[in-house]
């Protein structure tokens, strides 16, 4: 995660491509392909932006009598909840696992990443079936007990919800603050006791306004996260903008209304891009050198004992728990849920990623070949809107995209009744086209950060050196490019492919009829409480999520 | 004066492996002290021992006559009042130069703390600097920033871990002399760590040459290039050559230069006065030592020459083979190849008993400081 701004390639002239595309004619596409593509992103943006213009109509009144007051104070409530959890969680874990050598902190260094690979709505609901009246928890208390229980934390609410996403999105906190932390090194905490601070001032005073900025970028993206979470609001049935969004559009029929809710939801996200955006600039100031040494200090006593308890029982809820009761489950519901159905499911899931993941990488490749050709500011700024998608929450895509198919269709429908006096249909609406288009937008900053990352390492020498010893064009791509990009381009399909598995909302709203994958199925059983037999496209997900994170893993070192 | 710091008999360990073993020297109030050693002597280890970031296996560390370091004990790194100036600086690149200066200061009453920041600031001449970042600062710059952050507690002892090392060649030599003023100004007791020898002469005034974890001479800059302790140190410190010779009568020794008479050399690892007669010892000969004498009966064959502006560095093939340095006024500009008149002009000479090792003789090396 260390050379995180986009806006600092290797060299910043403008020259025209000296590298391998002469071609005079294919230098103005090139030229063009970053617009191209972030005009993908603004239509949805700026269809979803124009219907806060659009004149009120029934359906949007109503819900502005009846539930924006609640969406408001639901997500405001939420966003400060899973902020404060993840802050807490993520910053300390970081500290002990980078700082401190206490028993097992070299494995709970990268185990506390694992979480990341159960989507957030799993996370829900094995919690409630869990804690259910029903549940396994609540039925051996009152056996063991013999009577009905006084009292129980209820899970259906506010806090469950908070305890359920804090679990799910505390390790990017814990992540960035944890490389926070690495990069800072012993060192700077040795500066501050040679000058009479002890170890927990030298925390308070050094290494936490240090790791400031990387902590608030965490935060920013776990709040991205919570804004644009559809699966496990809707499972806890805690009704914040996305859920809005989707009752508005397929229980109130009214895509307008969809797109009014949808336009407030993407100004708040507008705030947290930008405040994102300054963190990571300020990063890049407070870079320091990784320190050679990484030798930690050691914990004695009772210190140690409590700070690995902390990492285990953190661990335990977050990931071994889900993953013992879902496991519980499928062998349970193994019998019913393994039949044909599972299979068509699991087939449209890989599809879906697949051609998402092969469309998503190639977009990603040309704006990465574009910005290396041209690294002019409107180029620049291009990519960068380009690969703002993962700020979007996916309700909000699904509306502005549907929107403008929706648009097309008819223009197309009326054009076609008006020449051959014949009905065609919807042409575009339904099928699978908008779903990889809308997929493609929201995932393309996953794919293209570590392409682009693999590309910084191609300088501008380089090609130069491989056309001195007489190489050029496509054996320039094939014998220097393509080994160098390779394991750049694999990382990126893989996350994409990974993301687009998990997806919810996107795939929810935009698919032709009937045509459900593993997540949608896991919605569907879920909205009716029946955690078992969900269990197994759970677990089918979280083993495709562990692949990222083995990834992520790979790169952190331990 | 008084004795600041005492290291009695010191021994660290990584594991298994063994940094330094019974190492010990002291240092007197208002000294600076430096070790000097290549790269992996385990130098650096001894100035975290002292600032308490590592702990001892064996021995003692005491600082003002009480102990802060040994086997059983450390007193953390915070109640010692000893400075460090890192190697990379470690500035904290979050706080302006101001702010990095007063960080050792959160005890002290705000005016004063201010007031120390600000006469910090003169002394390290960056007072325009005062609320710019490290990032906009210049290495040398950044280098007197630590150095001043270090100084403004008032520690009672300040560490230097490589504080130049990072800088370039002209900038070192300059901070160097800095560093030493202000040091002497404010009378502060100093230890540098370092590879370069120019460095350590002048800044130092007690330097210990250090290697495989061993202070092989703590002595000062003028005793260990012209009475180094051992083998190791003459090669070290400086440039020069061994040639062979014979000890004759009267403690008298005859080498393919000349004669030396008794009282211009000693012997270094031993105590003796006179050799026993007819044993072969080694005479380190440094490039001053040879001058130019158009002449001389020795006539030497040029090999190789360095020019080094006032003078030239002539390498010279003797009659029998050997090669000797000479550093010679360079208006006598010889050719590769030329012979050249030399006359052996020294007051004072180092001898070895003969080497077991045969690599040794006349091997003839450079200096680390090149």
């Amino acid at each position: 995660m260390k050379n995180e701004n986009y806006f600092t390639k290797g060299d910043k002239t403008v020259d025209p491509p000296q590298t391998f595309f002469h071609l005079k004619g294919a230098a103005n596409i090139w030229r063009i392909i970053p617009f191209l593509i972030a005009a993908l992103i603004l239509i949805p943006i700026a269809v979803v932006f124009s219907s806060v213009f659009m004149p009120a109509n029934d359906v949007w009144q109503h819900l502005v009598e009846t539930t924006l007051l609640t969406l408001l104070i639901n997500t405001f409530w939420l966003a400060l909840g899973v902020l404060t959890g993840s802050a807490l969680l993520g910053v300390s874990l970081a500290w002990f696992t980078a700082v401190y050598e206490f028993p097992g902190s070299r494995f709970f260094s990268w185990a506390l990443l694992l979480p990341l690979a159960i989507p957030a709505y799993v996370t829900a609901f094995v919690v409630l079936g869990l804690f259910d009246y029903t549940g396994p928890i609540q039925t051996n208390l009152r056996t063991w007990l013999g009577t009905e229980l006084p009292w129980f934390p209820d899970l259906y609410g506010r806090s469950g919800v908070i305890l359920v996403m804090t679990l799910a999105f505390y390790p990017y906190v814990y992540l960035m603050a944890r490389n926070a932390f690495l990069t800072q090194g012993k060192r700077l905490l040795e500066v501050a006791q040679s000058l009479g601070l002890n170890q927990r001032q030298g925390f308070f005073k050094v290494s936490l306004p240090m790791a400031r900025p990387w902590i608030a970028g965490g935060l920013m993206l776990t709040l991205m996260e919570t804004l644009a979470d559809f699966g496990t609001v809707a499972i806890f049935n805690y009704d914040t903008f996305t859920t809005a969004i989707y009752k508005a559009w397929f229980g109130l029929f009214s895509l307008p209304a969809a797109s009014q809710l949808a336009s407030l939801l993407i100004l708040i996200v507008f705030v947290v891009i930008i405040a994102e955006q300054q963190f990571r600039i300020r990063m890049r100031y407070a870079e320091t050198k990784r320190s050679a040494r990484v030798d930690r200090i050691a914990l004695s006593g009772w210190r140690s004992s409590a700070v690995a308890c902390f990492a285990a029982s953190v661990l335990f809820l977050a990931f071994i728990l889900p993953i013992i009761q879902l496991s519980i489950w499928a062998i349970q519901s193994l019998m019913e849920s393994f039949d044909q159905r599972y299979f068509e499911f699991l087939f449209h899931s890989v599809l879906l990623s697949a051609a998402a993941t092969l469309i998503t990488c190639f977009a990603a490749l040309l704006l990465v070949y574009a910005a290396r050709l041209y690294s002019d500011t409107t180029t620049r700024i291009a990519v960068r809107i380009a690969t703002i998608g993962y700020a979007l929450p996916g309700a909000v895509l699904a509306v502005g995209i549907f929107i403008p198919v929706v648009w097309v269709d008819d223009l197309l429908n009326a054009w076609w009744l008006k020449l051959f006096q014949v009905e065609i249909g919807f042409l575009i609406q339904g099928t699978l086209g908008v779903m990889l288009i809308a997929y493609m937008t929201r995932f393309l900053a996953v794919g293209h950060y570590p392409i682009d990352s693999a590309m910084q390492r191609i300088t501008r020498n380089i090609d130069e050196a491989a056309m001195g010893f007489g190489l050029t064009g496509w054996s320039i791509l094939r014998r220097i490019h393509l080994p160098i990009l390779k394991t750049g381009i694999f990382t990126a399909a893989a996350l994409v492919f990974v993301d687009v598995m998990k997806e919810m909302p996107i795939t929810l709203m935009t698919r032709p009829f009937g045509w459900d994958t593993l997540a949608v199925r896991i919605f569907a059983l879920t909205s009716e409480g029946e955690w078992e037999h969900a269990a197994l496209p759970a677990v089918t997900l979280v083993m495709a999520g562990l692949v990222p994170i083995i990834l992520l893993m790979r790169q952190t070192d331990k | 004066m008084s004795t600041l710091l005492k290291i009695n008999q010191i021994q660290h360990c990584y594991g298994n492996h063994k940094t330094f073993d019974d190492l010990s020297f002291d240092l007197q109030k208002g000294e600076i002290g430096c070790l000097l050693g290549p790269s992996g002597c385990g130098k650096t280890t001894v100035l975290r021992c002292i600032a308490g970031f590592e702990s001892l296996t064996a021995g003692q560390i005491s600082l003002n006559g009480v102990a802060v370091s040994d086997s059983h004990f450390s007193l953390p790194p915070e109640q010692r009042r000893i400075g460090m100036v890192f190697q990379d600086y470690a500035l904290f690149p979050h706080l302006t130069v101001a702010e990095n200066i007063g960080f050792g200061l959160h005890r002290s009453p705000t005016q004063e703390r201010k007031q120390r920041v600000i006469d910090m600031l003169k002394t390290i001449g960056l007072i325009e600097a005062a609320d710019r970042y490290p990032h906009e600062l210049s290495g040398g710059q950044q280098q007197r920033v630590a150095l001043a952050r270090a100084l403004a507690p008032r520690p009672d002892l300040l560490l230097l871990d490589e504080p130049f090392s990072n800088l370039d060649i002209t900038l070192r030599e300059r901070l160097s002399q800095e560093v030493r003023e202000i040091l002497k100004n404010q009378q502060i007791t100093a230890i540098l760590v370092t590879h370069d020898q120019g460095e350590a002469f002048s800044v130092a005034d007690m330097i210990g040459v250090m290697h495989q974890g061993k202070i092989m001479q703590w002595d000062t800059a003028y005793n260990l290039y012209h009475r180094p302790a051992n083998r190791f140190v003459a090669n070290f410190i400086g440039q020069g050559v061994f040639l062979p010779g014979k000890v004759l009568d009267l403690g008298m020794i005859e080498m393919e230069l000349g004669v030396l008479s008794k009282d211009i050399y000693h012997h270094c690892e031993s105590d003796q006065e006179i050799c026993p007669i007819g044993s072969e010892v080694e005479i380190l000969i440094r490039p001053d030592d040879i001058v130019y004498c158009p002449e001389s009966s020795t006539q030497a064959l040029i090999t190789h020459k360095a020019f080094r502006g006032a003078e030239i560095l002539y390498t010279l093939k003797l009659a029998s083979g050997m090669t000797v340095l000479s550093l010679i006024p360079s208006h006598h500009d010889h050719a590769i190849g030329e012979k050249l008149g030399i006359r052996l002009e020294a007051d004072h000479v180092v001898i070895f008993s003969k080497a077991l090792l045969t690599y040794h003789s006349n091997s003839q090396f450079s200096a680390w400081s090149e």
